[in-house]
């Protein structure tokens, strides 16, 4: 009987692990079926490297690079907030505040984590955004700052709790010999630990860039959705999860248009595998260290 | 709290039990939308056992969900185009459109904004980009920052249609999902330009004459407006029996009021 029990569970969990394979490979495989036909109308290279995207004009321009070069302008501008925070708040729970000060933060951080993204929308759309004109004096506030500030606000929480996670499991003897030899607490973190843990906090980081570059609500709502390349952090910009959750609805199934938001899929879809593949790499250095 | 789960269990089933009520679903652009809220709500105290659930998303998805018999009523501030009904031709036959009311893209910019009238021409260099300071206008010297309804909105291509013609819509223009989001961002943003249905224009936004006519029930219904249109709501020949009282409903004297209540313009 027992026997059977383990056999029923040991089936009952590879049969799960098998569904979520199927599932992830249902998907990859249902976006390139549906995104190569695009090539059939428009020239890989055109589809990258043009910078027009008018969809429904006649005839329509299907060229991605302003909304790539959108997504990685709000991207970056989103870790380059969120690392110094993320990184500082991580160093501060793991090695300097009190263990109570520590379950306070903790999980004060991780409710950040908690807040659906609409909400974050909703607070650049209509707090942040007429704050921008007013501070800055500029002719919109829905752009690339405002957008990289409210993403990196929500990729800190996973900046810092897996920072933190590999700060923590930097060993003691490490610190120890780091005061032995005279270093003071600072110089211990900086030096010591920090470096330590570097392949731990890389990887938060790319798991922190694979969340805010497939963020779609925030940047439908904040970024302003002009598909163009800005010349500065002030101007609205086009990224490519919002192009495609802005424009799925009205394609007509089948259409170049149809396509071509599935075309931005794999383009979408390359980074983020890319982007795991790099944060994998780091952690299996870490292990084989 | 194994009790607790059940307990909660057992009432989410009485309460989708209870709310079995018969239901007639609509969707589409977000310009008919206040006019059907509104509708809605009236009818749904007349009917109780009737419930009618809406939701935005733009006219390109109304009548798109109309003709898939995904939703009862599509919602559209513009016709169906030729190429959403050669694609959907098995489809697309019992398509049934009832005119509803009479709408005026109004143009808008933010109130301390000196410029009080375009024209079409005008307002074609500003939205293909070749205008880019209030000053050329004789207003302010502000950049001119061009708003406009994304790509799936009716408003989007009646605009455009009327407007731009054979033009591109500027790549700096910023890209807005709903009429609400447009009228909003104008407000508080001082070198804004954009457009709306009439019944989102408000007293924190500055109305402009265009080929120096205003919006209003009479130009509009004069046909003097340049930017006048119609609004439309789209149902299927298997849809019908509901939907088209509701529709009726809209039709009705009453109905129309509502349509005068939210600011637009009666087609009766």
């Amino acid at each position: 009987m027992n026997k059977f029990k383990e056999n029923a569970f040991k089936s009952v969990t590879y049969i799960a692990s098998l569904f979520t394979i199927l599932f992830l490979f249902g998907i990859i495989a249902s976006i390139f079926l549906e995104g190569l036909p695009l090539f059939n109308f428009v020239k890989i290279k055109d589809f990258i490297f043009n910078t027009a995207w008018h969809p429904t004009h006649d005839p329509p321009d299907f060229g991605i690079l302003s909304l790539i070069i959108g997504s990685l302008y709000v991207t970056l501008g989103a870790l380059i907030i969120a690392l110094p925070l993320g990184l500082g708040s991580a160093i501060y729970i793991s090695e300097i505040a009190s263990p109570r000060g520590r379950e306070i933060l903790k999980p004060i951080i991780e409710l950040l984590a908690g807040i659906p993204s609409v909400v974050y929308g909703l607070f650049g759309m209509t707090f942040l955004s007429p704050m921008m004109i007013k501070v800055f004096g500029i002719p919109t506030g829905l752009n690339v700052f405002s957008a990289s500030i409210i993403l990196g606000i929500m990729v800190v929480p996973i900046i810092s709790s897996l920072s933190e996670d590999a700060l923590s499991t930097v060993p003691k003897n490490l610190r120890e010999a780091s005061f032995a030899l005279g270093a003071n607490k600072w110089e211990t973190i900086i030096k010591v630990v920090v470096p330590a843990s570097k392949s731990g906090i890389l990887s938060s980081v790319m798991l922190g860039f694979g969340r805010a570059v497939g963020e779609t609500m925030v940047i439908l709502m904040v970024a302003g959705g002009a598909a163009q390349i800005p010349s500065n952090i002030f101007q609205p910009v086009r990224p490519m999860p919002a192009t495609i959750a802005a424009e799925m609805g009205e394609t007509v199934i089948g259409s170049p248009h149809f396509h071509a938001l599935f075309g931005i899929a794999i383009v979408l879809f390359l980074i983020t595998f890319l982007s795991i593949l790099i944060t994998e790499f780091f952690i299996n250095r870490k292990k084989s260290q | 709290m194994k009790t607790l789960i059940i307990f909660l269990f057992i009432f989410l089933i009485l309460v989708s039990c209870s709310t079995g009520k018969v239901k007639i679903k609509i969707a589409g652009s977000t310009t008919v939308l206040p006019i059907v809220q509104a509708a809605a709500e009236e009818y749904m105290l007349k009917h109780p056992d009737i419930n009618i659930s809406i939701r935005g998303g733009g006219s390109s998805i109304g009548i798109l969900s109309a003709i898939n018999k995904i939703i009862d009523i599509g919602n559209a501030s513009r016709k169906v185009s030729s190429s959403e009904l050669d694609i959907t031709k098995e489809n697309s036959q019992d398509l049934i459109e009832t005119e509803i009311a009479l709408d005026a893209i109004s143009i808008i910019i933010h109130p301390d904004n000196t410029v009080d009238e375009l024209n079409l021409d005008q307002l074609q260099d500003i939205y293909s980009g070749k205008i880019k300071n209030w000053k050329e206008l004789g207003g302010p010297d502000f950049k001119i920052v061009v708003v406009s309804r994304d790509t799936p909105s009716g408003s989007f291509a009646v605009f455009n249609e009327i407007v731009l013609i054979k033009e591109r819509v500027t790549s700096e223009a910023l890209m807005l999902a709903s009429n609400n989001a447009v009228a909003t961002n104008i407000s508080y943003t001082p070198g804004a330009i954009g457009y709306v249905g009439i019944g989102y224009v408000n007293d924190k936004l500055k109305l402009l004459k265009i080929n120096g006519i205003y919006p209003s029930k009479r130009s509009v219904k004069k046909n003097k407006y340049v930017l006048t249109r119609k609004l439309y709501m789209y149902t299927s020949e298997t849809s019908k029996g509901l939907a088209q009282d509701f529709i009726d409903f809209i039709l009705s004297e009453r109905g129309q009021q509502i349509v005068e209540e939210q600011g637009y313009i009666r087609i009766k």
